[in-house]
């Protein structure tokens, strides 16, 4: 179950902590793997640490032309069609509202909402003509119940729910499928800077008593990448130790 | 029949996964080739790559059977 041998995946973000475990899962479970982000030092080092069948194409994505390209240059350096795109780039910046510049939203929406679809447009036309592939958009617990200060990620991250819902309702009868995993608070260099007490006030709302870790994610996006999620489309899958049931 | 007529045709039967013979000037892509949607604007896509040429989305809406495919590309090959 779950094995992902030929297939090719791409990555974005794959440099953070979620990207890079994802990474990992996918490269453990047999994909050839292209690892994607703005970091070209960082990618390369996670790519050679992988060793055979992992590669990388930097691309910042905030460019839209970049982001336009990287699915052929992904292709490229894999040597392979795309059989899984994994849109888990993203970025924030906080403001409350008020405060924030329009620079600031543009940004966030620019790179956590409008690449991704640049990047689900040009991987679609291969797939649908593969009559086959996997989409998985990484959005956030943010998107579905909002956060201060979040106006912009929040925004983005709803907006990704609502473009996958109709990319897989446009791409269903090609048996490509589009879903969301929807992660909660995890440990990673984020979310490692918070006070203590805004630590201990974060954990009496998570049923599961711990943030979650990086594989709890990756887990999850292997789940949807895999073959046995072939009857599973528009879904978001929630994985936040329970701290909220949407 | 022209070049372009050929390639047209090729390219539907390609597509379209249907018999040569089926594809007519009049064929419809949906009503007669089996087409959906997606087809159409996958097509579509296709004869832009293969001519070179744009379509834009109000003249792709009419381009509906072989013949208007055809009828479109010789037209903008011809300008």
């Amino acid at each position: 179950m779950f094995r992902l041998d030929g297939k090719t995946a791409l990555v974005t973000g794959a440099s953070g902590g979620i990207g890079s475990a994802i990474a990992k899962t996918l490269h453990a479970q047999g994909a050839k793997v292209v690892l994607s982000g703005t970091r070209e030092a960082v990618i390369r080092e996670l790519a050679e640490e992988l060793g055979q069948g992992a590669f990388y194409a930097a691309a910042n994505l905030s460019e839209p032309s970049e982001a336009d390209a990287l699915i052929a240059k992904a292709e490229d350096v894999a040597g392979a069609p795309l059989d899984i795109l994994v849109n888990n780039a993203g970025l924030t910046r906080d403001m409350l509202a008020l405060r924030m510049k329009d620079e600031d939203w543009n940004q966030v929406l620019n790179v956590d909402l409008a690449a991704p679809f640049r990047l689900c447009r040009a991987t679609l036309k291969g797939m649908l003509r593969r009559r086959a592939g996997r989409i998985v958009n990484i959005a956030s617990v943010i998107g579905t119940t909002g956060n201060a200060g979040q106006a912009n990620y929040a925004a983005a991250k709803a907006g990704m729910v609502g473009m996958s819902k109709s990319l897989a309702q446009e791409a269903g009868s090609r048996g490509v499928t589009v879903n969301v995993v929807a992660p909660g608070f995890i440990v990673t260099p984020m979310t490692d800077v918070l006070p203590d007490a805004q630590k201990e006030k974060l954990l009496s709302s998570i049923p599961l008593a711990r943030l979650g870790q990086p594989e709890d994610i990756a887990s999850a996006v292997l789940y949807l990448a895999s073959d046995e999620a072939r009857w599973v489309t528009g879904a978001t899958l929630h994985v936040n130790g329970g701290m909220v049931m949407a | 029949m022209s070049e372009i007529a050929d390639k047209v045709k090729k390219i539907v039967v390609e597509h379209l996964g249907v018999e040569e013979s089926k594809v007519t000037p009049e064929a419809s892509f949906i009503d007669d080739l089996g087409a959906d949607s997606l087809d159409t604007v996958e097509l579509v896509m296709a004869f832009e790559e293969a001519f070179n040429v744009e379509i834009p989305e109000d003249a792709a809406e009419k381009i509906t059977t072989v013949k208007d495919a055809i009828d479109y590309i010789e037209k903008q090959k011809a300008a």
